[in-house]
């Protein structure tokens, strides 16, 4: 009775993984756009703060010594900072966003009718998170230069090595949340005993030679202890090269894990 | 396209959760151009058999082809030519309307300029041309449903898939609802709803099936399962709460009698001659109906329940 209908053919057609993950960037850049502000405050705004507080209150009375390197604290301080926070960034951006696009708001079930694959959303969930530390990364050395604590360009690196510590973070942390069916009360212990020591413990404030020396190899574990050694190394020099090549080993290592855990807990979930 | 022409086609299709199985072994045809339905109590299965069709969840056992390709290979090129409506809405609350169908149209691979123009001509589909920039977290529960509905549109899938597409709506939105599902069905758009209302499914499908348990336990056309499994009118009675209806009274005076918790239903090829039959044995409901037999009383036959529990 009705085999005789001819349709019309549809406009939709499979995207390439790189473009899929792209447009999903670009999505959440649509978002973005209309709630940044209520971003600044933990990206741009906090981070300074601490500079301000810590670098010139606190370290005013801070001598430079040979554990700063022989430079003013602040000047010691501000590529750390930049690290930590693109740590405690990633470790945000992959708790409560993903479990919400999961569970609450479902918007990774609606992406997953269309022609993107749960990988490719993944990719793009991280590209984004990239995108997210690269931009207030920059808003934050903008303001470090003005305040004149910065030593050269070559902290655009550390931009860049802080990027690599963000993501480095976020990747398991999503591959975490993405298992997660409660309402996130695990997040808040992620935050209370993963983030925060590693961010206050891990070397960005002072060197971890001052911590105990049993406890010190908990910190070699920390990805803000590899990012600050190597932001840090490659503003300042004094790093050689294999340990820096171990830092940054350790960092990708960790991002590729996560991202290869994530990936499949996204698959799991997004065509059970 | 398929196994003889047919955009679905699935033979003794299972999916398995864990242990339990949701689906147990379905044979299902859809043809281009039509308008099918899967109707069915909660948890028979209806939605587990469209996220299958959706190529959102693998299959556990059996056959399926969609648009001709097998979902656990093509899932990518089947979804871009699909439209699905998910029972639970998942639009971005936090989007305005209309940039809702703008992001979901870029995921179809679909150029800005094309997207713009086609949710414009979507939400006056929708009658959300007013609501166009507002967010969407404060619309209510119809307006998110018709936005849904019409995020489903923006790529003009060739197979449209509805979980429940009326839930939530007053009457009003539902008819207008019906009306758009018309007209998509007249330009050629195949269509695959679920549905717990009986009127939905007599007006818009073609053909349905009855779901029940994981199983199809009833397959046609509305009029051709009401002739198979019920008879042409149907005698409702009434009795007071808590007064013992007169079941034995009744006997032999129609076809078949079911019992409901607040009504008697008699079976009857002539409802009015079965009333004055019953009036004569001396049988006095409070209210008393004869109406036309409906997909509900094939379903109640069917499964022992009411639909709608
Ligand atoms: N992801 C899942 N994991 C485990 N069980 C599931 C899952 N999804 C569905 N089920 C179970 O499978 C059965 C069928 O569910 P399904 O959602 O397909 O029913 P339905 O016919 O759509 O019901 P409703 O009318 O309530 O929407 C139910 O018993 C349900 O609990
Ligand atoms: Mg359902």
């Amino acid at each position: 009775m009705t085999t005789d209908v001819t349709t019309p053919a549809s406009t939709g057609r499979v995207l390439g993984p790189v473009r899929a993950s792209l447009i999903f960037v670009e999505a959440l850049w649509t978002w973005y756009r209309r709630n940044w502000r209520a971003t600044v405050v933990s990206s741009v705004v906090q981070p300074v703060l601490f500079l301000l507080a810590l670098g010139f209150g606190l370290g005013s009375q801070v001598r430079p010594t040979e554990a700063t390197g022989g430079l003013e604290y602040v000047v010691y301080l501000a590529p750390a900072l930049l690290v930590a926070t693109a740590a405690q960034i990633g470790a945000f951006e992959s708790t409560y966003p993903v479990l919400s696009s999961f569970k609450w708001q479902q918007t990774y079930l609606a992406i997953a009718a269309t022609p993107v694959s749960p990988g490719q959303i993944l990719a793009g969930h991280l590209t984004w998170i990239g995108v997210r530390l690269g931009g207030s990364g920059a808003v934050y050395l903008l303001v470090a230069a003005v305040l004149g604590v910065l030593t050269g360009p070559g902290v655009l690196v550390t931009l860049l090595v802080a990027v690599l510590t963000g993501l480095a973070v976020a990747a398991p942390i999503t591959a975490y949340a993405a298992t997660i069916e409660s309402e996130g009360q695990q997040f808040n212990a992620i935050f209370r005993f993963v983030v925060m020591p590693m961010t206050l413990f891990a070397g960005a404030f002072f060197p971890i030679e001052q911590l105990p020396a049993w406890i010190r190899p908990v910190a070699w574990i920390t990805p803000v202890w590899h990012g600050t050694e190597l932001g840090r190394g490659v503003v300042f020099g004094g790093l050689e090269w294999l340990p820096a090549l171990g830092h940054l080993a350790f960092l990708l290592a960790l991002f590729a894990a996560g991202a290869a855990l994530a990936t499949r807990n996204y698959r799991r979930r997004l065509s059970a | 396209m398929g196994e003889n022409g047919a955009l679905v086609h699935a033979r003794d299709l299972v999916k398995q959760f864990g242990d339990f199985a949701a689906v147990r072994g379905i044979d299902v045809e859809v043809r281009r151009g039509e308008a099918f339905g899967f109707l069915g109590p909660n948890g028979a299965g209806k939605s587990s058999t469209m996220r299958m069709v959706a190529c959102v969840s693998p299959r556990t056992g059996g056959d399926l082809r969609v648009l001709g390709m097998d979902p656990e290979r093509d899932g990518p090129r089947i979804r871009a030519r699909l439209g699905v409506v998910p029972q639970q809405d998942n639009l971005d609350s936090e989007l305005t309307v209309r940039q809702n169908l703008h992001v979901y149209g870029r995921f179809f691979g679909l150029s800005k300029a094309h997207v713009r123009a086609k949710a414009t001509e979507l939400l006056d589909f929708a009658q959300l041309t007013d609501r166009a920039e507002d967010e969407v977290e404060p619309l209510s529960g119809g307006m998110k449903r018709r936005l849904t509905i019409a995020r489903s549109l923006i790529n003009d899938p060739e197979l449209l898939l509805l979980d429940e597409p009326t839930t939530g709506l007053d009457p009003q939105a539902r008819h207008l609802l019906w009306d758009r599902l018309f007209r998509l069905k007249q330009n050629g758009v195949t269509l695959i709803i679920t549905t717990h209302y009986m009127d939905e499914a007599e007006q818009l499908c073609d053909r349905l099936v009855v779901m029940d348990g994981g199983r199809i336990v009833a397959e046609g056309s509305p009029s051709e399962l009401i002739g198979r499994y019920s008879t042409r009118e149907v005698l409702e009675l009434r009795f007071p709460p808590g007064e013992p209806a007169p079941e034995a009274d009744l006997d032999g005076l129609c076809d078949r009698l079911e019992v409901l918790p607040d009504r008697l239903l008699l079976y009857t090829a002539d409802g009015e001659a079965v009333l004055a039959a019953a009036h004569a044995r001396g049988v006095r409901p409070v209210s008393s109906l004869v109406r036309r037999s409906t997909l509900e009383d094939v379903f109640l036959h069917l499964t022992g329940r009411t639909l709608v529990d």
